[in-house]
C-alpha cells in the first residue's frame, strides 16, 4: 500500500511524461517478474524444439547419449514419400473442414439458443460444457465402450430402428466416428466462447436493427454474426491448432487403425518414435507438425485475425 | 452444483496426470544394518494367478530382506512396451523388469541399460532348460532369467466344434480352412481376433511362414533382411485365403485383446469358436469373461501341405526378468528368488506359468497347459515372437503390414516388400 501511495502522481501521468528513473525501475521489475517464466519457457519449450530439429537430421534410435549418424534431409524425403504421412495430412484436412463446417456452427447455434431466456438454461449450459472438463483418456475409454460393435450402447439403441454402424471398427466409418466423439467433447467449449461473445453484444444494436425493419435472420446475418467475428475467428484458430496436434483421443479409441484409417500426424510420430525406436524420423515428423502449426498460426494471425490483434497491441502500448 | 463441477474437474485432472515416476533407488543411511533399498519392479502380469503370485513373492522377499522395499509397476502389454521404451530412451531402466528377450532386449543391451548377470547367476544357470534361456543370452552372456516359456496355438471351444460336426482338431491347413467353413455354416463365429492391437494378427502370418518356408528360412530372413522369397508371399496368400472366408467376429478390426468385449472375452463367453494365442490364453479368458472350463481345448497350428516346416515347430516366447544396469545387487537376488525351484514350481502348480526349470514338468496340473508343455518339450524347433525377435522397427512393420493385409488394404506381395524395405533400412 505504501508503495502505491508514495508517488500518486506517477500513476496518473501518461507514459511519456513519467520521470525516467521510475521507468527504469519499471523495467527492472518487469525483467525480474518475467525471468522465471522465461527460463522455464526456454528450457521446456525452446530447447526441446531445437533438440528435435537437430535430431531430425540423424538416423537415431534414441538410445545412449547424442545421435551420431548424420543423414541430412533423408528423414524428410522419406516422410514426404510415405503414404501414411500423406493420409495423415488428408485426415487433418477432413477433420478441419468438418470442424469448421459442422462442429462450430452447431456450437454457435446452441450458444444463441441458450442466450434466449428459456427455462433451465443454466442446466443446459452446464450439461453441454461438462464433456469438455473430462480428460481425453476418459472420453476415449467411455466411447470405446459406447461404440463397441457387438455390446455397445450405441448399436443396441440403434438396433431398434435398424441403423447399427460399424463405428470405429471399419476403415470407412472410423474417421466420422472420431469426429463425432471430438464434437461431443469440444462443442461445449466453443459454445461457451460464443455465449460469452454474444453477451458482449449490446441489445441496443439489435433493437436498432429491428426498428430499421430487419427480421430474425437478417438481424443474425448483418448484426450478430459480424459482431461475433473476433470470437469466431479465435475459435476456428483453436480448433485447427487442436486438430493438427490431435493424439490422445485417437490413441485410446483406435490407435490410428483400422489400417491407418484414423491415423493422425501425432499418432504416426508416437508409433515411429516409441513403437519402432526411430527417434530421428519421429523428430522429423514433429518438426513438420511444428512448422505446419507455425505457418498456420502466423498466417492466420497476419491475414485473418489482423484487426482483432491490432486492438490488442495498441492497448498494450497505452497501458505500459 | 458448483461443487459437483469442481469435483468432476479434479477427478479429470487426477486421471490426466498418472505415471511418470522414474527408477531411482533411494539409498538412505541406515545405521549398522544394510542400507535401505527401494527396488523398482516392472512387469506386465495384469491378471491372476500370476498377478497374485508376484505380489506374494514380493511380500516374501521383503520379509526375508527387511531393508528392501519393492515398488511394483504393473501394466498391460502395449502400455508396458511403450512405457519401457520411453524410460529406456531417457537412459534409465527399472531395477528389475519383464522382457521377452530377442531384438528389443539386444537393443537395450547395446545401449548399456541392462546388466550382464552372467557371473551372478552362474551357479543357478544349469537348473534352467536350454529353450527357456535362449532368448536372453547373447554372445555367451546372460542378461535375464526366464520366468515362463510357452507357445502359441489354437485355443478352441470343444462344444462349438462338436456342434459344427468337427470331430477332431484339424491337423492340416486345408482341413483347418474346412473347419472354419463348417463353423460358419453352423452359424458360429469361427475366430476371435483383436484387430486393433495388431500383435495377435502377426501370429497367423508368422506361423504360416514357419510352416511354408520353414524355420531356417525365417531365421535367415532376420539376417539377410529379405522377406520377398516366394514362400513368404505364399504365407500372406494363405492368410488372405483365411481372411476371405470372413471368419472373424463382427467389428474385429476395432477389437482389443483383454477388454470386456475383446478377443479373449469373445472366446471365453462362447461367442467365437477359437483364438490363436499363447499359453496365457486360459487365464486371460477367465479374467475377461465367463471362462470355458472343460470345454476349452488346445491344438497346435496345423501343417501346410507341401510346406517345409512341420507341425512340431513351435512359435512363441515366454518372459524373463532383466536387471537394469544401475540396479542394486538386491535386484539380481529378487530375480533368483523368483526362479528358484521351490518358488517357481509353486507358480507352475498354480497354472500361472509353464516350466522353465529342469524337472518341473510334473507340476503342471491343467490338462491343456500340459499339452502345451509337452509340445514344447518335444518341439523340433523354436521361433521367438517376430515382434520381439527382430529389431523394434522390423517387428512393428510385421505387425502393421499383416494388420493391413487382414484389413484388406495390402496384398501379400506388398506385405513382403514392406517388411523387407524396413528390415534393409535398419
Amino acid at each position: 500500500m505504501t508503495i502505491l501511495t508514495r508517488r500518486p502522481e506517477a500513476a496518473t501521468l501518461p507514459a511519456h511524461a513519467r520521470p525516467t528513473r521510475g521507468r527504469r525501475r519499471g523495467w527492472v521489475t518487469i525483467i525480474l517478474f518475467v525471468l522465471p517464466a522465461l527460463v522455464l519457457f526456454l528450457l521446456l519449450v525452446v530447447a526441446p524444439i531445437l533438440v528435435a530439429i537437430y535430431a531430425s537430421g540423424f538416423k537415431w534410435n534414441g538410445f545412449g547419449g547424442m545421435p551420431t549418424q548424420f543423414i541430412g534431409f533423408d528423414n524428410f524425403t522419406r516422410l514426404f514419400e510415405s503414404e501414411i504421412f500423406l493420409t495423415d495430412l488428408w485426415h487433418l484436412a477432413v477433420l478441419v473442414v468438418l470442424c469448421v463446417v459442422i462442429q462450430l456452427p452447431l456450437a454457435l447455434g446452441i450458444a444463441l439458443l441458450l442466450h434466449q431466456r428459456i427455462r433451465g438454461r443454466a442446466i443446459y449450459r452446464l450439461v453441454f460444457f461438462a464433456p469438455y472438463v473430462l480428460s481425453e483418456v476418459i472420453t476415449g475409454v467411455l466411447f470405446s465402450l459406447i461404440l463397441s460393435p457387438e455390446s455397445g450402447l450405441a448399436n443396441r439403441a440403434l438396433s431398434v430402428v435398424g441403423l447399427e454402424s460399424a463405428w470405429l471398427s471399419e476403415p470407412d466409418t472410423v474417421l466420422m466416428s472420431l469426429f463425432l466423439v471430438m464434437t461431443w467433447k469440444y462443442f461445449g467449449f466453443h459454445m461457451m466462447i460464443y455465449l460469452a461473445g454474444r453477451q458482449n453484444i449490446p441489445n441496443e444494436l439489435l433493437e436498432a436493427a429491428k426498428i430499421d425493419g430487419a427480421a430474425g435472420w437478417k438481424v443474425f446475418r448483418f448484426v450478430t454474426l459480424p459482431l461475433l467475428g473476433p470470437t469466431i475467428r479465435i475459435s476456428v484458430f483453436l480448433s485447427v491448432i487442436y486438430t493438427i496436434q490431435l493424439f490422445d483421443l485417437v490413441w485410446i479409441l483406435t490407435e490410428g487403425g483400422p489400417a491407418h484409417a484414423s491415423e493422425t500426424l501425432a499418432v504416426t510420430m508416437f508409433d515411429v518414435g516409441f513403437g519402432r525406436a526411430q527417434v530421428g524420423y519421429a523428430s522429423a515428423i514433429s518438426v513438420v507438425m511444428f512448422v505446419l502449426s507455425l505457418i498456420f498460426a502466423l498466417g492466420y494471425q497476419r491475414f485473418v485475425m489482423r484487426r482483432d490483434m491490432e486492438g490488442a497491441t495498441t492497448a498494450m502500448g497505452d497501458n505500459r | 452444483m458448483k461443487r459437483v463441477f469442481a469435483l468432476i474437474a479434479v477427478a479429470a485432472l487426477a486421471a490426466g496426470c498418472g505415471g511418470g515416476q522414474t527408477a531411482t533407488p533411494e539409498p538412505t543411511a541406515g545405521g549398522g544394518s544394510p542400507q535401505k533399498v527401494t527396488l523398482e519392479w516392472w512387469h506386465l502380469s495384469t491378471s491372476d494367478p500370476l498377478k497374485s503370485v508376484y505380489e506374494n513373492r514380493a511380500k516374501e522377499f521383503q520379509a526375508k530382506y527387511p531393508h528392501v522395499t519393492i515398488k511394483m509397476t504393473v501394466l498391460e502389454n502395449e502400455a508396458y512396451k511403450s512405457k519401457v521404451t520411453t524410460l529406456t530412451q531417457s537412459g534409465k531402466a527399472p531395477d528389475l523388469f519383464a522382457t521377452w528377450g530377442g531384438g528389443v532386449l539386444k537393443q537395450q543391451i547395446d545401449a548399456g541399460l541392462v546388466k550382464d548377470i552372467s557371473g551372478d547367476v552362474a551357479p543357478v544357470l544349469g537348473t534352467f532348460t536350454k529353450a527357456a534361456l535362449a532368448a536372453y543370452q547373447f554372445d555367451g552372456k546372460t542378461y535375464a532369467l526366464p520366468t515362463d516359456i510357452g507357445m502359441v496355438g489354437f485355443w478352441y471351444n470343444k462344444k462349438l466344434f462338436e456342434q459344427a460336426g468337427i470331430t477332431e482338431p484339424p491337423a492340416t491347413w486345408s482341413a483347418y480352412l474346412d473347419a472354419v467353413k463348417k463353423l460358419k455354416a453352423a452359424g458360429t463365429t469361427p475366430i476371435a481376433l483383436a484387430g486393433k492391437e495388431k500383435w495377435p494378427g502377426h501370429y497367423y502370418w508368422a506361423y504360416l511362414a514357419m510352416r511354408i518356408a520353414g524355420l531356417p528360412a525365417l531365421q535367415q530372413a532376420g539376417v539377410d533382411h529379405d522377406f520377398t522369397k516366394p514362400e513368404f508371399v505364399q504365407a500372406g496368400q494363405q492368410l488372405k485365403a483365411l481372411v476371405d472366408l470372413q471368419p472373424f467376429q463382427k467389428g474385429f478390426l476395432g477389437a482389443s485383446y483383454s477388454t470386456p468385449d475383446g478377443q479373449a472375452a469373445t472366446v471365453s463367453n462362447g461367442k467365437a469358436a477359437m483364438e490363436l494365442m499363447g499359453q496365457w490364453a486360459p487365464n486371460v479368458q477367465n479374467d475377461a469373461g465367463k471362462g470355458l472350463k472343460d470345454d476349452l481345448g488346445f491344438f497346435p497350428f496345423p501343417a501346410v501341405d507341401g510346406g517345409k516346416g512341420t507341425v512340431a515347430d513351435a512359435f512363441g516366447g515366454g518372459g524373463g526378468m532383466a536387471v537394469g544396469a544401475d540396479a542394486p545387487a538386491e535386484a539380481i537376488e529378487l530375480a533368483k528368488f523368483l526362479t528358484e525351484i521351490g518358488n517357481h514350481t509353486k507358480a507352475v502348480a498354480e497354472n500361472a506359468v509353464l516350466p522353465v526349470l529342469k524337472g518341473e514338468e510334473s507340476a503342471v496340473k491343467d490338462a491343456n497347459l500340459k499339452v502345451v508343455a509337452d509340445s514344447l518339450a518335444n518341439a523340433t524347433g523354436f521361433q521367438l515372437f517376430l515382434d520381439q525377435a527382430y529389431p523394434p522397427a522390423v517387428g512393428a512393420e510385421v505387425n502393421d503390414s499383416v494388420a493391413e493385409l487382414i484389413a484388406g488394404t495390402k496384398t501379400p506381395e506388398q506385405v513382403a516388400a514392406d517388411i523387407t524395405e524396413v528390415a534393409k533400412s535398419e
